[in-house]
């Protein structure tokens, strides 16, 4: 490689992936979608074998490798507090073939975490500790509807590399970072694209964009939020709704957390775990009032947050259609039409 | 950076029960590291995560001035459901526990001065009030505000706190004091009424004032048509709300009121404020 020779765009052949990965294993720890039991999950992997490249979206998304589910934050005696937060991370990691919907929801994360007047150390070492090494998606699935709220099957947003899956054994991919292009750097097969390989990208990513069937209205919504607060419109949506916060674990913008203590004879460690808004719980203050007393409240709020509230505060929609939500409420509640219904109130 | 979620160590220097129910006390505390008293810098109104290890975490608001610098006082009422109010309530003198903050916005002092000053408390939630009151009093503070008059009422005389501090501002002649109870019993001399009422029996002046308003959230209801009716304009009346935190920095999303997180924009709101919320907040 000549030097300054800008690594932007490559093709990479698929039976070359396993080599490229193992290279990259030496330096990170890398952490790809996995098939087993017939879920796929985000794992850390030791060989490109295990990677499941036919995955439509993982069952949940990866945000918990920077916001986990649980994570003990400290614990005392605080003699042991230091050297925790310093080992957050043992190794740079690579999310290999995480979805764009997905990145694009940690950038939101990160106007939470990582906000002016605070920044949360969990979640930044994590979050710079780790590359992101996209996968476009080329089979959106009838619940996606990521380009009604800013995203796109190949959007290339906050990834450092985006890879496409041309169909004929071979990636497109994509440097969108320094970080992204070094990775790259690591592949000695690269192959410069041709005119061939670009025509079928653009093919591919159009018809993509056509599999998107799902069309939100999203323009005005905020403000259409802002007028509705009192309606009717809350009893119903509500009804079926069982409270039982699937929608808010497997959303990877929701963030709602609780700091609690656990304790054994030993030491007592503070915990932090991911909470839900739809839980009775969550505002019920220790005098017993509870400002959000009914499931309307709770659904209210939720859908509030992310179409309103978070808007208002980040300038940006809390959701990026990933259709998890949908997918998995026992209840077939479906965002996209209380969407619908919020507009034709 | 790595200590945003990490307490600060403190030691229960003292602790006196307010009430007849023994349910409300209050602690003093010290810091084990007095350079960490010294970077603690909070204002009237501000509160912080009061932390009991095996417990965990509550906001309390803080109930000293900030010019008591040798120590920091918060009063905290004991529910029984209230995991660590409860933890709080059975500790010993001496014990150690932590202070997480200090956090969220304060009383407009600076906007105070050269105003008369209403101030309107009831319960227990007298104590972000109590703070501002001893800073008003203050030698180094009082010339800066013009009439100061305070109002606190409760459920019943055994109810009240700070009552030797209240004598003591009761026999000032730079503070207008009006202490009422809900109910009064025998030996009870004081006014009896309900705070709202007292208000408008009281009829502070609006004129050049600003009224600070803290109380259960029935009260903050029912005082709110008294001080318009006074002439206190919803800018001018300021209040401080509660809602259950968990880590008092906006982001665990509890304490979130439209786009608003009650941790970190709050909990000091103008009426005028609270009246643009979506969700009530009292």
């Amino acid at each position: 490689m000549r030097k300054g020779d800008r690594l932007k765009e490559k093709i990479i052949q698929k039976e070359q992936i396993g080599k490229w990965l193992e290279k990259l294993g030496k330096d990170y720890e890398i952490w790809a979608p996995v098939k087993r039991n017939g879920l796929v999950l985000f794992h850390p992997i030791s060989s490109a074998k295990e990677v499941y490249f036919n995955f439509l979206n993982s069952k949940k998304t990866p945000k918990d490798l920077f916001f986990p589910q649980s994570e003990v934050l400290f614990s005392f005696p605080k003699e042991e507090i230091e050297k925790e937060v310093e080992t957050i991370l043992q190794k740079p990691r690579i999310v290999f073939a995480i979805r764009p919907c997905d990145a694009r929801s940690l950038a939101l994360l990160d106007q939470v975490f990582d906000s002016e007047d605070y920044q949360d150390p969990y979640y930044i070492e994590r979050r710079e500790g780790t590359l992101l090494v996209g996968l476009a998606c080329t089979h959106p699935q009838q619940s996606c509807f990521c380009t009604s709220v800013g995203g796109g099957p190949f959007a290339k947003a906050h990834l450092d590399l985006l890879m496409a899956d041309l169909g004929d054994g071979k990636y497109f991919v994509e440097a969108l970072t320094e970080r992204g292009e070094g990775l790259l750097e690591k592949n000695d097969s690269l192959q410069e694209p041709q005119k061939k390989d670009r025509e079928k990208l653009a093919k591919i990513k159009e018809e993509a964009e056509e599999k998107v069937k799902s069309k939100l209205v999203t323009k005005g919504l905020e403000k259409k939020l802002d007028k509705i607060f009192d309606s009717s419109l809350w009893d119903r949506v509500h009804q079926r709704c069982l409270g039982c916060g699937i929608c808010t674990y497997l959303c990877p913008t929701c963030h709602c957390f609780a700091l609690l203590d656990e304790k054994d004879k030993a030491r007592v460690e503070r915990i932090r775990n991911w909470d839900s808004c739809m839980f009775p719980e969550f505002t019920v203050e220790a005098s017993g009032h509870n400002p959000r007393i009914s499931n309307r409240e709770r659904m209210r709020q939720r859908v509030m947050h992310k179409f309103n509230y978070f808007v208002e505060r980040y300038g940006e929609t809390a959701c990026v259609g990933c259709g998890r939500c949908i997918q998995s409420c026992p209840v077939n509640m479906d965002i996209r039409e209380i969407i619908e219904e919020i507009r034709n109130e | 950076m790595n200590d945003l979620y990490h307490p600060r160590s403190v030691a229960i220097r003292k602790t006196v029960v307010e009430n007849e129910a023994r349910d409300i006390k209050t602690f003093e505390l010290v810091f084990l590291d007095q350079e960490e008293r010294e970077k603690f810098k909070f204002s009237c109104g501000q509160f912080a995560m009061l932390s009991v290890a095996g417990a965990g975490e509550s906001p309390i608001g803080i109930a000293s001035s900030p010019l008591d610098d040798e120590y920091l006082q918060f009063t905290v009422k004991r529910y029984p459901t209230g995991v660590v109010t409860t933890a709080l309530h059975s500790l010993e003198e001496g014990s150690e526990i932590g202070v997480r903050g200090p956090y969220g916005n304060f009383y407009p002092l600076k906007a105070m001065e050269d105003k008369n000053i209403v101030i309107v408390g009831g319960g227990f939630a007298f104590t972000t009030l109590r703070s501002t009151i001893r800073y008003l009093l203050h030698d180094k503070n009082r010339s800066r505000f013009r009439d100061i008059t305070v109002l606190y009422g409760a459920r019943s005389p055994g109810e009240l706190i700070y009552k030797s501090e209240l004598k003591q501002w009761e026999e000032r002649d730079d503070v207008n004091m009006y202490v009422t109870v809900d109910k009064g019993e025998e030996d009870w001399k004081g006014r009896v009424g309900l705070v709202p009422n007292i208000l408008s029996e009281v009829a502070p002046s609006s004129e050049n004032s600003i009224a600070l308003v803290c109380g259960p959230p029935i009260m903050l209801k029912y005082t709110m048509p008294p001080l318009l009716d006074l002439g206190f304009s919803p800018e001018r009346i300021i209040t401080s709300l509660e809602r259950r935190m968990s880590c008092g920095i906006g982001k665990c999303g509890r304490c979130n009121i439209g786009s608003k997180y009650i941790c970190k924009d709050g909990p000091v709101f103008t009426y005028k404020e609270l009246r643009e919320l979506p969700e009530a907040a009292i």
